[in-house]
């Protein structure tokens, strides 16, 4: 009897699940119908080029949609981490997918060139910008650049108690108070630059000194480090200037509790990062490809980095930094050469041996 | 995972399980075309393995040593094993006490907490970690992930152990209790003896979890085999790295495993009959009223306010910046249409499988049907590569970055879940009632559809949620997988958290809990009508 009856029962439990789960099903697929449809619609009368890009997103997207609205060439873009998309390119050898690669850093292309994977770029193109920032072979142009800073709280440490040299990281007295990204791509020409004026043997010490001060502030990306410091949870930390400035432009000045600092003129840990794109040499749209990136270091486009809230420095002279910034032309960074910082193998090589990765 | 209690239960009085009976003769009337469909399953299913097995082998044993043997992995070890520890004990603990309290005392508004308890299920784990770490810095490292983790997490104990206490034959406490046992005495040596095989099941699943959870971690800054996975796959132009630590985070899981079927084989419940079901009575709260009453309210506003709550208030508070990239409409509708998808496919996969386990297999399927579990703890990401791995090298990148590949690795990353869900209805189902009906005329596809269907309906819808519920919110394999162009929530959130643009991530964010939470609801009903086993 007892056991009929839960029959009974689950079989209109049953039926109620199918009922539910029916109405998902439904409500689901109609949605993705009518999101696919809507992406089939914008399709695309001239040409078309595949862009993986690794570059922020809203920046990327300003810039892609400008050049469609001049060029009626359309854009699919693709997002993800640089060396992630380093990765599948060259997986994706011999079934190519990218027309071209856009990245925040010098090394995923510069790795990608070494694998004579990429097609060189247009001499014209190449002009726009200073050749110290451009691939040494011309496989790729710099787009924009930015710099590495010391980001602090200044309720918690003074000006006059940050250092002035990438060594002093490792002094004892920052103890707890230092953070850094070991896994963030910004951090590889911070050790690579070290090791160049150091050599290797004192990049490893100078690396388990920094570990050891950032104990528990060792943090997956620049970003956290930027919010970390704003919110006072650890009082300073390496970042690239432009998570500061992307920072106060998200919250607004009155929430940004942080200030940043430069180090000392030429020294190792003043390093610029080039952000660039290059074109794969397996692309069947060269001469869109091309455009693409000739828009890139166009005013137009220089123009739209300035303005974006990657607050990025264009590369282009004629183009100011963003509002507020320090202008490029005032830097004094660490004279590394994009050749120097090669694909970031031996700040890896390093890291790894630090027990960092 | 009530449903291991199956395997476990003798049944006192022969002949009341006719599933048991028809298993004595293994083999029998085994059709060729399970067998089939079920190895062609078990081959997809084992492509990531055997990606990282060519990895590896590629770079050579010296290479791996020396990856494996870097102090870092002693890290990650000691990390990833003390988080799983404590987040689990946590669980069980939060899971069964509150499981107890709705289904064995007089609580008010027990249908109410039922539902409160179980929807935190339907928000993802990295949205929690999301909500907390947005709001406070004290919410970091190893703490940070406890936290974050036992709120995101009990209800995968809760689940089953309510189901089970529910179910549970009142008999044996009242024969402690008349043997003059107490009633704490009477809770821990029987009621938690009842529910025993349901908290290690629950607690596996928070276990294998803990172990695959990327993005909550990332947020919280707390380091893990898979966080480190993604780190150097995205780091280095070298994928030997990322797979060497993903053999380690492998033979971490399989001792889980291999600990958990140790436990199991040793555990006995049983009850008089299964006819002997009866309402099990409920304990009086008395004086204790108001205090577990505001116990539970906190537990509620921790696991479920303080993410929705904070989501909510991004949003509201808005952002200075305007909204670019996908539209929330269009990002939700791919999601969902790949979640319904995935979770289809899933399930049709996860079917011959439960079938061939249940009706045909004897130790050796179960250990087949176990060794799935595996999958659960292989990083999203892992899954991608192999993936595209294939299609590249044997495939002529066919489907490559394709809607297609995208369903079928969520269908791989959450097969186990499929099983889970379907086991229990498979089981409900015995091989003697098809064979009756088979006897008295029937055609098979009319007994299939007859007698078949309805018993395993609810099992499939089961199935289908849990696998949609973890799909929405699938983001590592996404990040790999998905068509250039689309974007999913999880994707276009966590593109917008991780450039700290906290007010256009929450709309996503709380968007993928609205998904979420219709199977989340569908699924703590499920759970809550499960028969006794």
């Amino acid at each position: 009897m007892a056991a009929r009856d839960r029959g009974t029962r689950g079989r209109a439990a049953g039926r109620r699940l199918v009922k539910h789960g029916a109405v998902v099903l439904a409500a689901a697929l109609a949605a993705g119908l009518l999101a696919a449809c809507g992406a089939a619609s914008g399709g695309t009368s001239a040409g078309s080029i595949t862009l993986y890009s690794g570059q922020h997103e809203q920046t990327t997207q300003s810039l892609v949609n400008a050049f469609e609205q001049q060029t009626g060439i359309h854009v699919n873009v693709r997002y993800n981490d640089e060396d992630s998309f380093a990765n599948e390119i060259v997986t994706e050898a011999a079934h190519p997918v990218a027309d071209v690669f856009y990245t925040e850093n010098s090394p995923a292309l510069e790795y990608l060139q070494d694998k004579g994977l990429l097609a060189p770029v247009d001499a014209a193109t190449l002009a726009k910008t200073p050749a110290k920032y451009n691939s040494p072979q011309g496989d790729w142009v710099g787009v924009s650049a930015r710099v590495s800073v010391l980001i602090y709280n200044p309720s918690l440490i003074s000006a006059a108690q940050l250092p002035t040299s990438v060594l002093q990281l490792a002094n004892p007295e920052y103890k707890g108070k230092l953070a850094f990204a070991a896994g963030e791509t910004d951090f590889q020409p911070i050790v690579t630059s070290v090791a160049r004026t150091y050599g290797d043997a004192e990049a490893s010490t100078w690396l388990n000194g920094i570990k050891d001060n950032a104990g528990s502030h060792i943090y997956p990306d620049n970003e956290t480090i930027a919010d970390e410091v704003n919110r006072g949870a650890v009082a300073f930390g390496v970042v690239n200037q432009y998570y500061w400035y992307r920072m106060q432009a998200e919250l607004g000045a009155s929430n940004v509790h942080s200030k940043i600092a430069y180090f000392a003129p030429h020294d190792p840990g003043y390093v610029v990062d080039v952000s660039g794109a290059g074109i794969l040499k397996s692309t069947k749209n060269m001469a869109d490809a091309q455009k693409f990136l000739a828009f890139l270091v166009s005013e137009q486009g220089q123009e739209i980095i300035e303005h974006s809230i990657s607050f990025e420095y264009p590369l282009d002279d004629g183009v100011p930094a963003a509002a507020g910034e320090t202008p490029f032309s005032e830097l004094q960074p660490a004279p590394v050469s994009i050749a120097d910082l090669g694909d970031g193998s031996t700040a890896i090589a390093l890291l790894q041996k630090a027990g960092l990765l | 995972m009530t449903t291991a209690t199956v395997q476990e239960k003798a049944p006192l009085l022969p002949g009341t399980d006719r599933r048991r009976a028809g298993r004595r003769r293994p083999w029998r009337g085994l059709p060729g075309w399970l067998v089939l469909v079920s190895a062609g399953v078990a081959v997809v299913l084992i492509l990531p393995l055997a990606f990282l097995l060519t990895e590896a082998a590629g770079a050579g044993p010296g290479t791996v040593a020396h990856l494996i043997g870097r102090s870092l992995t002693a890290q990650l070890l000691w990390n990833t094993v003390r988080l799983c520890a404590v987040v689990t004990v946590l669980c069980a603990v939060i899971g069964t006490g509150s499981a107890w309290l709705v289904e064995r005392t007089q609580l008010p508004g027990r249908r109410v907490w039922a539902v409160l308890l179980v929807v935190p299920l339907a928000i993802p784990d990295f949205v929690v970690s999301f909500g907390w770490a947005s709001l406070s810095t004290s919410v970091s490292g190893f703490r940070g992930a406890v936290l974050v983790m036992s709120l995101a997490l009990y209800p995968l104990v809760y689940l089953p152990v309510a189901a089970s206490l529910r179910n549970a034959d009142p008999a044996q406490e009242e024969v402690a209790r008349s043997l003059g046992a107490g009633p704490v005495k009477t809770f821990f040596r029987i009621t938690i003896g009842q529910a025993r095989v349901a908290i290690l099941g629950g607690c596996l699943l928070v276990i294998m979890t803990t172990l695959a959870e990327y993005g909550a971690f990332e947020i919280l800054g707390y380091q893990t085999f898979t966080t480190e996975i993604f780190t150097e796959f995205s780091l280095s132009f070298n994928v030997s790295a990322a797979c060497a630590l993903s053999l380690v985070l492998i033979a971490l899981s399989m001792i889980v495993l291999g600990a958990d079927s140790g436990i199991h084989r040793h555990g006995r419940v049983s009850r008089a009959s299964r006819t002997a079901q009866r309402a099990t009575p409920r304990y009086r709260l008395g004086p204790w009223k108001v205090p577990v009453l505001a116990l539970l309210g906190g537990f509620v506003l921790l696991a479920l306010g303080v993410p929705v709550g904070s989501a909510a208030y991004w949003w509201a508070s808005g952002t200075n910046q305007p909204f670019t990239g996908t539209s929330l409409l269009s990002a939700a509708g791919y999601t969902a249409a790949y979640g319904a998808c995935a979770a289809a496919l899933a399930t049709l996969m996860a079917l011959p499988v439960a079938v061939l386990a249940l009706r045909h297999g004897g130790r050796a399927a179960r250990m087949i049907e176990r060794s799935t579990y595996l999958v659960l703890a292989v990083p999203g990401l892992v899954v991608a590569l192999s993936l595209s791995y294939f299609s590249e090298r044997y495939g002529d990148g066919i489907g490559y970055q394709s809607a297609p590949m995208l369903v079928l690795a969520y269908a791989i990353m959450f097969f186990p879940l499929a099983l889970v869900g379907i086991r229990a209805s498979v089981a409900q189902a015995p091989a003697g009632l098809e064979d009756v009906a088979r006897s008295l005329g029937k055609r098979r596809i009319a007994v299939l559809w007859q007698v078949t269907r309805p018993l395993v309906t609810p099992g499939l819808a089961a199935a289908f949620c849990l696998v949609f519920l973890s799909a929405v919110t699938e983001l590592t394999a996404t990040l790999i997988l998905v068509p250039t162009g689309v974007q999913t929530l999880a994707t276009q959130f966590w593109s917008y958290q991780q450039n700290l643009a906290y007010g256009q991530a929450a709309p996503f964010a709380l968007v993928m809990i609205a998904i979420a939470a219709v199977p989340g609801y569908v699924l703590g009903r499920y759970f809550d009508r499960l028969p006794a086993r």
